[in-house]
């Protein structure tokens, strides 16, 4: 079994799919001769030729457009925005067509796509490199989002997403790219859309993250008191998110912080939180915490480590939160 | 350094059927037959009916807003250009073509009588549902004729769109893609003048709409957009060479909306009647019935028979329209997804309980008694 990072992973899973399945194929900027600007579809325009890994003109409504027209007639088409920052223009496409074909149509006209998009802060980037827009999308009905936070997953989802008959926004937390290799199966397996990991098991509080602040919510476990037993679940699939999960473990534990690095207000760290009061309220013990990004714009990179949650932010919500 | 020129154009504009319905022999050879001109001419005057109704319907309370489609049905020359796998993406002033497309006349009342099925295309009609906001689906379009190229398929797509439509980015970004991407697709820009009120002055400083392709590299050319002959030539032809050289054509057609924008509209607020009169008088009706008269195929008693016939069907469309049983509200999830995920379930099953859809969770804050204490 090969170490990959991320992007390999990625990379891998694209390969594999594009191999088993000639209605997929891949576009946007930069994608085909360049390999993308993280380099996510290197060799793949090599090993599959021009027609199946294009380059396209530099629009993103374009791209969404475009794709939406190919999976109406067929294809599985895997468009990639090069950063989530530039979903803005794409936006009205993904959700005002790709996401109501099907009820608009009441089920003859579907739109089975899978849309990269690199997301989040950490690797000092220029402005609307950094954002964190899934709550977005994952508002809105006929879209699912997920957003895997190791190479295996990345594989699995990737694959789940493309073999999905709905549109999926594959959000790819930049910031761990190449941070680690993991051992990722040559064989084709999949990660079921809306089902969580849970990545540590623990008694006292339970952390529910996505993306790269996984290892944020992992650093500063381990810099908490040895006796605090901490449960920490990645949700992976941010819609549809796996409530059970979340449910069991909180009514074990009693208690939850929310990690994420999105803005606060309508992040989707309230939704679960919400949830959490409906499902489990005789079993809190404190009010959920929420350790996020705040309502304010995403700064430039010398501060952009100010604005996410970073680790002692994390572990000041679990002391406040196991104190209560 | 001398100037020199770097580039250099020019927009034809062809009529083959003038205003007295009279034709250009020589422009008009390889098109349409008589039985084409019949056939065209009769379901231009089954919508005119059917436009006529449908007003009424919306008048009376059976159905919402409405677009009359009236003074603009000679588009539907296009579908007698199409081949029968080729696809068709219209907005939504296009019934004559998509109804000669395949398209269940009664599909497009039901989409104003507010119910989706109206957009739930039979198998095998290459249609895609009629698009309310303006000037979005020609990138799907771009993307459909895409796939085309890709399958190998020997078929077309056709996208119709207004004057107004063009000044959205998604018009431009459809016809760039289009054309770097050597898809067989034809854009069809019919200029009916008026985009509700804005006419074609506030829209665009160009003198034609249809030089907006010159700068895709498109082939371009405008058209008398009431002349069936045109309307079918141009189409065809930009079939024939977008399938050839993969290069996309913008057509644009002069034509007029003779009825408000929609029944929620009144177009005498913003426009002079003098301009309605005047395109009244090169209604495409009028015309093609002249030439029809010129040939002798066509007089004022099968006029009769043929309205008289017309009216039963319409009102047998109307009847299938209003016929069909109200949806049930599960549709309002059902379609969300292929496959429902657990949460939708929930909400769709207990919107059918006394919760009526109210948060689930809150059933339990009920007492035993049923008296609910909503929160």
């Amino acid at each position: 079994m090969a170490e990959l990072t991320l992007v390999q992973a990625i990379n891998l899973g694209l390969e594999q799919e594009m191999r088993a399945d000639e209605r997929v194929v891949l576009l946007g900027e930069d994608v085909g001769l360049n390999g993308g600007v993280f380099r996510v579809t290197e060799g793949l325009q090599e090993k599959f030729g021009e027609d199946r890994v294009v380059d396209t003109p530099l629009a993103e409504s374009g791209v969404m457009g475009s794709a939406i027209g190919l999976a109406i007639a067929g294809m599985r088409p895997i468009p990639e925005i090069q950063f989530e920052g530039f979903l803005g223009p794409a936006y009205d496409q993904l959700v005002n067509h790709g996401g109501r074909y099907r009820t608009r149509s009441r089920g003859a006209v579907t739109v089975p796509l899978t849309v990269r998009v690199p997301v989040g802060g950490g690797i000092h980037a220029p402005e609307l490199h950094s954002d964190s827009p899934e709550a977005i999308y994952a508002h809105h009905p006929g879209i699912k989002v997920v957003m895997p936070s190791n190479p295996y997953d990345a594989k699995g989802l990737l694959i789940s997403a493309i073999r999905d008959p709905d549109p999926v926004i594959y959000f790819e937390p930049k910031r761990i790219y190449r941070a680690f290799r993991e051992e990722v199966p040559e064989d084709v397996y999949t990660v079921p859309i809306g089902q969580a990991r849970v990545v540590e098991t623990g008694n006292d509080l339970t952390i529910v993250t996505w993306g790269a602040t996984v290892y944020q919510a992992l650093e500063a476990m381990d810099k908490l008191p040895d006796h605090l037993s901490v449960e920490l679940i990645d949700l992976r699939s941010i819609y549809p998110y796996d409530l059970d999960t979340i449910v069991e473990s909180v009514n074990k534990t009693g208690r939850c912080v929310i990690v994420h690095e999105a803005p606060r207000t309508c992040g989707f760290g309230a939704e679960i939180a919400t949830a959490i009061q409906e499902h489990c309220f005789l079993r809190l013990e404190a009010p959920v915490q929420r350790v996020t990004g705040f309502d304010t714009i995403m700064p430039y990179y010398k501060l952009e480590l100010d604005y996410l949650p970073e680790t002692p932010r994390i572990v000041d919500a679990v002391m406040a939160c196991t104190a209560y | 350094m001398p100037t020199k020129v770097a580039y250099q154009a020019k927009i034809n504009y062809i009529q083959i059927l003038n205003e007295q319905g009279k034709l250009d022999e020589k422009l008009s050879r390889g098109g349409l037959k008589d039985n084409d001109v019949i056939r065209l001419y009769e379901m231009m005057s089954l919508c005119r009916h059917y436009d006529e109704i449908a007003f009424k319907l919306q008048r009376s309370g059976r159905m919402g807003t409405y677009p009359q489609n009236k003074g603009q049905e000679a588009i539907g020359a296009v579908a007698l250009a199409a081949q029968p796998d080729d696809w068709l993406v219209p907005c939504y002033r296009e019934n004559t073509a998509l109804f000669l497309h395949g398209l269940p006349m009664e599909h497009i009342l039901l989409h104003w009588m507010g119910d989706e099925r109206g957009n739930q295309i039979p198998d095998g009609v290459n249609v895609t549902p009629i698009s309310i906001p303006i000037g979005t689906h020609m990138l799907h379009a771009a993307g459909i004729a895409w796939a085309q190229k890709l399958q190998g398929n020997d078929t077309a797509v056709f996208t119709f769109f207004g004057d107004g439509a063009t000044s959205e980015g998604d018009f431009h970004e459809a016809m760039n893609f289009a054309t770097v991407l050597k898809v067989p697709a034809v854009f069809i820009c019919q200029n009916n003048k008026w985009a509700i009120s804005t006419p074609g002055s506030k829209q665009s400083a160009a003198e034609t709409f249809a030089q907006k392709g010159l700068a895709y590299g498109a082939h371009t050319i405008q058209i008398d957009g009431n002349d069936i002959f045109a309307v079918y030539k141009a189409a065809k032809d930009a079939r024939a060479k977008a399938l050839k050289d993969g290069k996309p054509t913008l057509i644009e057609t002069l034509t007029y909306r003779l009825g408000d924008h929609t029944t929620a509209d009144d177009a005498r607020r913003y426009r002079d009647n003098a301009e309605v009169e005047e395109w009244l008088d090169r209604d495409p009706l009028i015309r093609t019935r002249k030439y029809l008269e010129s040939k002798g195929l066509w007089d004022d008693a099968k006029q009769e028979a043929f309205d008289e016939d017309a009216k039963a069907k319409v009102s047998q469309i109307v009847k299938n329209a209003e016929g069909i049983a109200k949806p049930t509200t599960n549709d309002i999830f059902d379609y969300t997804y292929e496959t429902l995920p657990e949460d939708l379930k929930r909400q769709r099953d207990t919107m059918k309980t006394h919760s009526l859809g109210i948060n689930p969770q809150q059933e339990t804050l009920r007492s035993p008694t049923g008296a609910a204490s909503r929160v």
